[in-house]
């Protein structure tokens, strides 16, 4: 278990009850679970509390929280028969982007989305889960294939932004991400999207300009890094705490800002806390979301994605 | 000392030293630090006469050279909410607002007009980098859309100059929500046939480039304009290596396939003219400096019968 920097209360008192059970396993005579059980209660407690209600910032350390589930681990439980298909035909295969065909409810699917990988190995092969073009090329291509065999899209959201390096820059990285804003608005089939962490930047907005959005309740979604934010307003990267709550960037927020259209329920503690729980959620609501969708016919779905898109913001912070 | 010195001389040099010694006559160039008189410059389109670097132009100015005599129409932009996050760093947003309205003497971070170019009719966007950095807010959204939906009724090619550091922070996600917004503003123009040119000045970088600016059918840039989606200083601090020399800007992009065409400010009309006439499928241009179209006597057709 990682604990967050303000989870530090908690990861005391679960060590303190988890040094006490290790030593009655050892010594036999001592009778240690009443305490452990108090300590236990005093853990419920203070996570209950912790999570109440999390600031911006929290928000942000959680969605970046190190044992959440990622792409990888919705694709493995919620689909079956996952087929990855690789590569753009162009230049290379984006480790940073998962996607392929699978299955949800026996219905065949498109699922696409960022992975950030778990340990250290995985994540330098995904790249952190930040795209280079050939990242945005391969969804394109899957969107096209979806969109011609009249399959549903599903993307998973979880990138703190497209990939910022010499030879994403020279093969076209803002073209890329264009292109594929472009190809998600062009597709006459469903296009659901879970912001399951991160969205960070035109690195989201690429899969994310969907028919509907949905957001894990701690994940978060933004112009910018609240770090890159406060280098760039306040001239100090230590200001993120602010930046984190100017920028409006929680599911809370911008679902009153009319952006996303649901927020999934997520355990207490967060979704690495009870990855399975979150995991659930986040299934039902897909099923959910593509069973109101698969009423809409080809042209009701691009035109309604349209109206949606170029009626956001006009409401600000009305709630 | 008298009241002559003390009173009388600095009362008549408050009243007219200032006003006799204007001081935006001279502008020297950023990059080869030649001093350039104002007249001179504004003839050149802001293009240094020495060594050809293009200063910022200002979207006023540069419709007023792209359009016939210099007359156009504004488009209307639908107003959005003003400061919809409430957002506040070091400054509140209405005040930094405030301020860019005060020294740029526009609305907004960008202009939208109609007239006619080369006797070609057109509508143009431009974005403005001295308000706020030209950056993306809902109000660039608003007047692309708005710049697309004319084009559209009218049925003429869209021309949009491009010059952003990106996305407004201060409008935070709706800000972001603009590449999608405008992204549909483009297939409006897509789905009606219409051509979409984008002319990329410096700098375009961030969200920008990464919606509306690549999204065109016919992308051309000026030279040397920085264009990017992630800064060259981002990127040294990503990899932690020196980045060639001219990395990101008009030629190497043009080198990398990213462009069509780097062309200097100073043609960029004429060019402008030839290619939207040919994809619009018009008879070759007159080119050169035109009057006004109210001015202008009506320009018979040929005869059809003549040789």
């Amino acid at each position: 278990m990682n604990y967050l920097e303000f989870e530090k209360p908690l990861a005391e008192i679960e060590g303190k009850a988890e040094e006490l059970r290790a030593l009655a396993r050892q010594n036999e005579e001592m009778d240690v679970e009443k305490e452990a059980a108090a300590l236990d209660r005093k853990a419920a407690d203070l996570l209950k509390d912790l999570y109440k209600d999390l600031s911006a910032w929290r928000k942000c350390q959680v969605a970046r929280h190190p044992d959440r589930p990622h792409c990888k681990d919705y694709i493995d439980a919620l689909f079956t028969e996952y087929t990855p298909l690789a590569g753009d035909r162009n230049f290379a295969d984006d480790h940073a982007v998962m996607g392929g065909l699978a299955r949800l409810d026996d219905r065949p699917v498109m699922v696409i989305g960022h992975e950030k990988g778990n340990d250290t190995k995985s994540r330098i092969e995904r790249n952190f889960g930040m795209a280079r073009p050939e990242g945005y090329r391969k969804a394109i291509r899957l969107m096209e294939m979806a969109d011609k065999f009249n399959i549903p899209v599903i993307t998973l959201v979880d990138t703190p932004g497209a990939f910022p390096g010499k030879g994403a820059e020279e093969r076209g990285q803002s073209e890329a991400i264009a292109r594929s804003t472009q190809k998600c608005l062009e597709i006459g089939v469903p296009l659901i999207s879970v912001i399951i962490g991160e969205g960070g930047s035109g690195g989201a907005v690429a899969f994310a300009t969907a028919n509907k959005v949905a957001m894990l309740e701690h994940s978060v979604y933004s112009v910018i890094s609240p770090e890159g934010c406060a280098s760039i307003l306040w001239k100090d990267a230590e200001k993120m705490r602010e930046a984190a709550e100017a920028l409006r960037l929680t599911a809370q927020d911008l679902q009153k800002l009319g952006v996303i259209d649901r927020i999934i329920k997520e355990p207490l503690g967060g979704a690495q806390r009870d990855s399975k729980t979150a995991i659930d959620n986040v299934g039902q609501t897909i099923t959910a979301l593509l069973a109101e969708l698969s009423e809409q016919d080809r042209t009701a779905l691009i035109q309604n994605r349209r109206k949606k898109f170029l009626q956001m913001g006009t409401k600000g912070l009305a709630a | 000392m008298n009241w002559i010195t003390n009173y009388v001389r600095p009362t008549i040099n408050s009243l007219f030293s200032r006003r006799d010694v204007p001081e935006n006559l001279w502008t020297k160039c950023d990059e080869c630090g030649t001093m350039l008189f104002h007249r001179e410059l504004s003839d050149n389109l802001n293009v240094c006469t020495n060594c050809g670097h293009h200063m910022a132009i200002t979207p006023r100015a540069r419709f007023h050279s792209l359009f016939d005599g210099g007359i156009f129409t504004e488009v209307a932009v639908p107003a959005p909410l003003a400061d919809p996050l409430h957002f506040r760093d070091q400054k509140k947003y209405p005040d930094r607002m405030k301020a860019a309205l005060k020294s740029t003497g526009e609305a907004e971070a960008m202009l939208v007009a109609e007239g006619e170019m080369g006797r070609t009719p057109i509508v143009a966007a431009a974005q403005d980098f001295s308000f706020m950095g030209g950056s993306m807010g809902m109000y660039v959204g608003n007047a692309i859309i708005a710049a697309a939906e004319r084009a559209v009724a009218l049925g003429r090619p869209l021309i949009l100059f491009s010059a952003a550091g990106g996305a407004r922070m201060q409008e935070g996600i709706l800000s972001l929500m603009q590449m999608p917004r405008t992204t549909v503003a483009v297939e409006m123009l897509k789905e009606a046939g219409l051509p979409y040119i984008v002319v990329l000045t410096h700098p375009t970088t961030g969200g920008v480039t990464a919606s509306y600016a690549m999204l065109g059918d016919v992308h051309i840039a000026e030279p040397n304009a920085l264009i990017c989606f992630a800064g060259p200083r981002v990127i040294e601090q990503t990899i932690r290596e020196k980045l060639p020399e001219g990395f990101q800007r008009a030629e190497y992009l043009l080198d990398h396939g990213m462009l069509d065409r780097v062309t200097p400010r100073t043609e960029m009309r004429d060019e402008l003219i030839t290619i939207t006439r040919m994809l619009m499928g018009l008879t070759p241009a007159v080119k050169g400096d035109l009057p006004a179209p109210q001015d202008a006597p009506a320009v018979e057709p040929p005869p059809a019968d003549a040789p």
